[in-house]
């Protein structure tokens, strides 16, 4: 394609991109440096159907003056991104003068709100990935093995949890595994223990979440390797299998590099998904053990009276940075064999 | 009993009350944001008997505090009302979003009693109508079955669940929203009161909650936690009104405002009949409950005209001072509003004022703080960190959280 066909193919995308992905991106970015200005309070006497105190409020003259002078707030650089609620650079520090080993530094580092979100995203995306890859493939391999007759309804089957609206597929799960659901009863039973709780153990929560993640992207991996299989020419699978090659030989020399670039688009994908898990632990109710970067920004929104647009700013920043340093190593792989190809 | 009752209410109010009627027929337009429970549904529906020619709408959700800050921000403002509490009205103040009301209270207040009016700096900002709080509900058959009086303090709560725990009619006794976030922060904050505590140092917005009485109030919530569901960091009131309907819990601190729907005709006639109301408890030998006093008021918007804010507090003050509703209505909840008889169902609400309970901290930060509390102390009841590490983080998130809001 000429460039400039290219270029006015790509235009109404291009744009729609910059408005609704690019410029909010920048807002957000811009709004991470600010802070709200310095409260500015005073004493009052309150009264209500319990009695009169004196108590507190926001003077909100003087406040209206600061705020019509600079709306955006109080310019804070990089404030909010060292806090104690993000980065805690000057915590860390401590923790390292404090600490007597290694272990305990780990401990309290990951007690800080944005490290154990990034723990447990990392952990997430670590154990989903792989296996969601691995899952999804073997289940194309599987289907595209068998009858052609009984093909069509187990591809819907597989591709139900996908089809399943992510929230409403936890909440199921999230009420089979309660101590009285019929997963939590039965394995209290197994295990004859009426303490044991998949719900309040953290290990236990994870690796329900997890599960469950896996559970639900593989069929997007499914259906991609599978309509990349479709595409895998027979010739050379022949004349291996003429060679006497095994089954695992076949698919080891021939299918998996011809289908690779659509393997590392999966990868690409699921790890871009896994990174902003954010659903199941709303479903599952999880935020007590389990709490991801995602979901970090969608408390400072909506968890608390008071909104915390400076916080979240900073996070969903952090979580784009994210995003793009653990993508990095693939993304400079496919530019490289791009070159090589060239 | 009840029948007594009844006959006495309508003795009274029947002449005067149903003949009730301060509505002067506004127009223009009503638009109210409002929780979803009974007493609310109720209000709602008086105060649209008095829509005139007004266009009425009304918005009942559960989650009315996600929408309320951005929805009155807009101007003009998407709703002309919105109907708050103790807690909810604060960050509308912080935000400037509602308008004083002391020229309408004039003109259109006239039932409305001045001890429903809530003043700040001399100006009315709500009017309150209902109260709630938190109180214990009990099983008296449990209870009397195994000699145990009716607990006073969370001391014999704790007792009271161990002796029902090892009869081996229950295994988990107790219950209490203990949901991570919001529900479980509320435990705290009651606990905390109970126990003396005052949430900031006095006249700052410094915490002050990293000391003996917060360890002590952390102690007690894990006490009475390891008496609960496994899964109580995920159970909220809901969940556990279910819980008790299931005949799985013999003692449980709950919101007076659910008493109705436990006790209704709906689920086990058995459980319904048993499951008695007690005022809320005391903690660690103090004398003032550990629970905070709660309001629901109405507010009106700042960025709407002034004609609509008219004609709304027209229809909420008739729904505000009218008898026949909270006669008719007397089980949905404990009105502030004159003509109230409490019934079987206010006991725990009532019993709290009689106690000295306090209200819950209007405070212009103390919604950080509740923030920071429902995340930082969960790793303490899961037993991951010690007391005093979980106080620490919990003011080490509130500080950079208000240095953020500049608080601080």
């Amino acid at each position: 394609m000429p460039n400039k066909t290219f270029f006015w193919f790509f235009l109404p995308t291009g744009l729609a991109m910059i408005l609704f992905i690019g410029l909010p991106i920048i807002s957000t970015g811009i709004q991470s440096f600010y802070a709200q200005h310095d409260q500015v309070v005073k004493e009052v006497k309150k009264c209500d159907p319990f009695g009169c105190t004196v108590s507190i409020v926001v003077d909100q003259e003087a406040t209206s003056i600061l705020r019509d002078e600079k709306p955006l707030g109080k310019f804070n650089g990089f404030g909010t991104y060292i806090d104690r609620n993000h980065l805690a650079i000057e915590q860390i520090s401590d923790f390292w003068k404090e600490t007597d080993s290694f272990g305990e530094f780990i401990n309290q580092v990951t007690n800080l709100p944005f490290y154990k979100a990034l723990l447990f995203t990392l952990t997430y995306c670590l154990f989903v990935t792989p296996n969601v890859l691995l899952l999804g493939f073997i289940i194309a391999l599987s289907l595209n093995a068998i009858s052609r007759k009984i093909r069509g309804p187990l591809i819907f089957g597989t591709i139900l949890p996908m089809i399943v609206t992510p929230l409403v597929g936890s909440l199921v799960l999230f009420w089979m595994i309660d101590a009285e659901g019929i997963i939590g009863a039965n394995l209290q039973l197994m295990m004859e223990d009426p303490y044991l709780s998949l719900k309040s153990s953290r290990t236990l929560t994870w690796i329900t979440i997890i599960i469950y993640g896996i559970w639900h992207h593989s069929p997007f991996a499914f259906v991609v390797f599978y309509a990349a299989l479709q595409t895998v020419p027979q010739e050379p699978v022949e004349a291996a299998i003429i060679d006497g090659a095994s089954r695992y030989q076949r698919i080891r020399h021939i299918v998996l590099p011809h289908i690779y670039p659509v393997v590392t688009f999966v990868a690409l994908i699921s790890l871009m998904d896994n990174f902003r898990v954010f659903e199941p632990i709303i479903g599952f109710s999880a935020e007590g053990s389990a709490q991801s970067l995602s979901w970090l920004i969608y408390d400072n929104l909506v968890n608390e009276e008071v909104i915390l647009f400076g916080s979240a700013a900073a996070t969903s920043m952090m979580t784009i940075i994210g995003i793009a340093i653990l993508l990095a190593p693939v993304l400079i792989r496919t530019w490289k064999e791009f070159r090589t190809a060239r | 009993m009840r029948k007594i009752l009844l006959t006495l209410l309508f003795v009274l109010f029947g002449t005067t009350a149903y003949a009730d009627g301060h509505c002067s027929k506004p127009s223009g337009s009503i638009n109210i944001l409002a929780n979803d429970f009974p007493a609310l549904r109720t209000f709602v529906e008086t105060a649209k008997g008095c829509k005139g020619s007004a266009d009425f709408k009304v918005t009942h959700s559960s989650e009315h505090n996600k929408i309320a800050v951005p929805a009155l921000t807009a101007n003009p403002s998407e709703f002309s009302a919105r109907i708050a509490a103790n807690s909810s009205i604060v960050p509308l103040m912080n935000q400037d979003l509602i308008r004083p009301m002391d020229d309408l209270v004039k003109k259109y207040g006239k039932g409305i009693q001045d001890s429903q009016l809530i003043t700040i700096d001399g100006k009315v900002m709500a009017v309150a109508f209902m109260a709630n709080t938190q109180h214990l509900y009990y099983r008296e058959d449990v209870l009397k079955e195994l000699g145990i009086p009716v607990p006073k303090t969370y001391e014999e709560v704790v007792a009271a669940s161990e002796k029902i725990r090892a009869s081996g009619k229950m295994q988990h006794p107790y219950a209490a929203a203990y949901k991570a976030g919001w529900n479980l922060a509320e435990e705290f904050v009651n606990m905390f009161i109970g126990h003396g505590g005052e949430f900031f140092k006095a006249g700052t917005a410094e915490p002050n909650i990293n000391n003996a009485k917060g360890v002590a109030t952390l102690n007690m919530l894990k006490k009475l936690a390891s008496l609960s569901n496994p899964d109580y960091l995920t159970h909220d009131s809901e969940a556990i009104k279910v819980e008790w309907e299931s005949g799985k819990v013999a003692l449980m601190t709950l919101w007076a405002s659910r008493s109705g729907t436990l006790l209704d005709d709906e689920g086990d006639a058995k459980i319904t009949a048993a499951t008695k109301l007690t005022g809320p408890a005391t903690v660690g030998g103090g004398n003032i409950p550990a629970a905070t006093l709660w309001w629901d008021g109405f507010t009106l918007a700042k960025n709407r005209s002034d004609s609509d804010a008219e004609a709304t507090f027209i229809a909420l003050a008739h729904a505000a001072s009218n008898k026949k509703m909270v006669a008719d209505a007397a089980d949905q909840a404990v009105w502030l509003v004159e003509g109230f008889v409490p019934g079987p169902k206010s006991i725990g609400v009532i019993e709290a004022v009689k106690m000295g309970a306090k209200p819950y901290p209007m405070l212009p930060q103390m919604g950080l703080m509740h923030g920071a509390l429902g995340s930082e102390i969960v790793e303490f009841l899961q037993g991951k960190e010690s007391a005093e590490q979980a106080l620490k983080d919990v003011e080490a998130a509130y500080i950079s959280k208000a240095k953020e809001q500049g608080f601080l």
